[in-house]
């Protein structure tokens, strides 16, 4: 078994054997695991780029796909935030810090930030589709003249949901604009109330037709974020969105995950809404 | 031993056919062909033609299989069964990974490799099943990614494909362009006649193999035996399926009111998944022994009408079997040849045979284009009249 480290892993069912090097509790359930490869040549060899993710293992209880919601500038730990949904997530929300799991990827599309050079960017996300966004909004951060104005719209069920905001100051400092929603206040909670919609359809649109839209989040929200969108005037051409299905192999070959003509492992999970807007809303597809 | 023969295409006496055979396993394959079980012809490991299913033949229609005895001796005087050569290209089970638990936490292992892979002599392949086969390696050695053990298995194989010489009322391989005649991807075809068989070669290994065969010319009197009864099983086909436009014709009819009618008879049995030829999803399950130490990935079919085939944390997307029939025949039909540039079907008829409620899918599609967009002209009609 050694040779590992000088023979790429040709076979794409190889898991790397990775740790859990520290877990940030976010917000009640949800957790980010960053992991670190064992072989460390295999972490140097590691490179992802924004809403890419991989298949996290457990053995003896299964794979799942998660993103990657990390800096990609960064490759001695690579993030993902989960929240407690299942059988394997909550096996790994019990390991301890230094616990060994597996790790297959990175896989999938990514978002177009080689796109949006020059031209204004809004970030739409709903609940725990904050995290495929967050490597976005490393990248920007990283180069940020290189962009317009750029804003993050984010809506939650409940204010204890939200995601990151301990890094929201840094990022405004960096020239994002970050606006939240809520569903329901709770509390002590003095900021909006609404869907995201509502943040979009307040938002001034300097130049509507070189504005770039990423959206991650529920089927629903992102489509009617679109739809709002769409009627500011963003060319549908310029509007992106991150599905989910059920990635059960992420190489295209079992089957599963697939959505119209498209392989939702390996064709997305980041696809142009063009691609997509004739069957985003049959229903059951 | 023969005289050399100047001809890709010889003629092989009847008797002779355990000379084919021998030759294979003296090569160290493992020769797999059709035989009697169960009351129905499979595909499973023969050693001498005397395994084969020889005098009988297979009665289809839509919902039914029955063996029935022939009046002659033919060895490959039947259709197709219920099984295919992707069971054993593309296994129901195989170990895709295993992880071994050490004092330095999780080993992660692809046990497979060339040495401990199966070398497969195909015998009586039909010019459908290689169609099959072609596109199953577009799916699992076409892609970004290849599938080690089908890829493994596949380049080991041999493949002796049998022309066939009469079809079922299930078959429309000349609606799918794939048969019954075999074209290619095969290393020999054999043309069954009563006398013998007319083999032609179709690749340097199958030529290199004809040479230890006790072979001779063919004549041209065997030639044209041959021709009539290859041409016999093109006249027999009477079920057609038009393909004119069919991708776009399903993914422009996902509302079309047959969904529902087709749902009314599907049982979301996943029979007709598991005797296609090309039908390729799967799934992984973990398999531990009690110490939990030591876990397998087992990959095992899947289909795409098993319920939870679609779960996420979210929910099912497809609950209804009207979805999932949906799905399955859009995608066999339609989004097949976006993602991999061709139809997923071949014109086999399995699916049409082995349904338990007389599916077919030919005239599924034939309703659907019989009513094709009136559905979504009526519901508009019906919004805007009082």
């Amino acid at each position: 078994m050694n040779g590992s480290a000088t023979c790429p892993a040709q076979d794409p069912w190889l898991a790397h054997s990775v740790r859990i090097q520290q877990v940030i509790q976010e917000t009640p359930g949800v957790a980010t695991y960053n992991l670190a490869f064992d072989d460390p040549v295999v972490g140097e060899r590691f490179r992802y780029r924004p809403g890419q993710f991989c298949m996290i293992y457990l053995p003896g209880l299964g794979e799942i796909a998660v993103s990657i919601s990390g800096n990609p500038a960064r490759t001695d730990v690579v993030p993902h935030t989960i929240r407690v949904a299942g059988r394997v997530t909550q096996a790994l929300a019990d390991l301890e810090e230094g616990a060994g799991i597996g790790l297959r990827g990175p896989f999938g599309s990514v978002w177009p930030t080689d796109r949006c050079a020059g031209r204004d960017v809004i970030l739409a996300a709903g609940g725990i589709g904050l995290a495929p966004l967050r490597p976005v909004i490393y990248d920007i951060l990283a180069d940020r003249d290189r962009y317009g104005a750029v804003t993050l719209l984010y809506g939650c069920r409940l204010p204890s949901g939200l995601l990151y905001t301990s890094e929201y100051q840094k990022w405004r400092a960096g020239g994002i604009a970050v606006k939240t929603t809520v569903d329901r206040a709770e509390d002590d909670w003095g900021g909006n109330v609404g869907v995201v919609t509502v943040l979009l359809d307040r938002l001034s649109l300097a130049r509507p037709s070189e504005t770039v839209l990423m959206t991650c989040g529920p089927e629903v929200m992102m489509w009617y974020t679109i739809q709002a969108a769409l009627d500011r005037g963003l060319n549908a051409d310029s509007v992106f969105l991150s599905m989910e299905r059920n990635m059960n192999c992420a190489i295209g070959l079992c089957g599963h995950c697939q959505f119209g003509s498209d392989f939702v492992c390996k064709d997305g999970p980041v696809l142009p809404y063009e691609r997509v807007a004739s069957i985003l809303r049959v229903d059951d597809l | 031993m023969n005289e050399p023969i100047d001809s890709e295409t010889v003629f092989l006496a009847r008797h002779q056919l355990d000379t084919l055979i021998t030759a294979l396993r003296g090569r160290g394959y493992e020769v797999v062909g059709p035989t009697i079980d169960q009351g129905a012809i499979v595909y499973s490991e023969i050693t001498s033609a005397a395994d084969l299913p020889v005098g009988w033949t297979d009665d289809q229609q839509p919902g039914r299989y029955r063996l029935k005895k022939r009046d002659d001796d033919a060895c490959f005087g039947y259709v197709v069964g219920p099984h295919s050569w992707k069971k054993f290209l593309f296994p129901p089970l195989a170990t895709v990974a295993a992880a071994e638990r050490t004092q330095n936490g999780w080993v992660m292992q692809t046990p497979g490799s060339v040495e401990d892979t199966p070398r497969y002599a195909f015998l009586g392949v039909r010019g459908c099943e290689l169609a099959a086969i072609q596109i199953q390696d577009r799916v699992f050695m076409g892609g970004a990614y290849t599938d080690p053990t089908y890829a493994r298995r596949r380049e080991a194989a041999f493949i002796v494909a049998v022309n066939c010489t009469q079809a079922a009322p299930t078959c429309f391989c000349t609606s799918m362009n794939t048969g019954p005649d075999c074209r290619s991807g095969f290393d020999l075809a054999l043309t069954e006649t009563s006398t013998g068989f007319v083999i032609e070669a179709g690749s340097e290994a199958g030529r290199t193999l004809l040479l230890e065969l006790p072979v001779s010319a063919v004549t041209a009197d065997q030639l044209q035996v041959a021709a009539a009864a290859r041409q016999q099983a093109v006249d027999q086909i009477e079920r057609h399926l038009d393909t004119d436009g069919l991708r776009d014709l399903l993914v422009n009819n996902l509302n079309h009111p047959q969904w529902e009618d087709v749902a009314e008879r599907c049982l979301s049995c996943t029979n007709c998944t598991m005797v296609c030829p090309t039908c390729f999803c799967s799934t992984v399950a973990e398999v531990s022994d009690l110490t939990g130490d030591h876990v397998r990935r087992e990959r095992r079919w899947d289909s795409c009408f098993n319920i939870d085939f679609s779960y996420m944390n979210g929910g099912i997307v497809r609950n209804s079997i009207r979805s999932r029939y949906r799905q399955w025949l859009t995608h066999k039909l339609g989004t097949w040849q976006d993602q991999f540039g061709t139809s997923g079907c071949v014109g086999c008829g399995r699916c049409i045979t082995w349904c338990p409620t007389e599916i077919d899918l030919t005239a599924e599609v034939a309703a659907i284009r019989a009513t094709a967009g009136r559905a979504v002209v009526s519901a508009s009609a019906t919004e805007v009249t009082p």
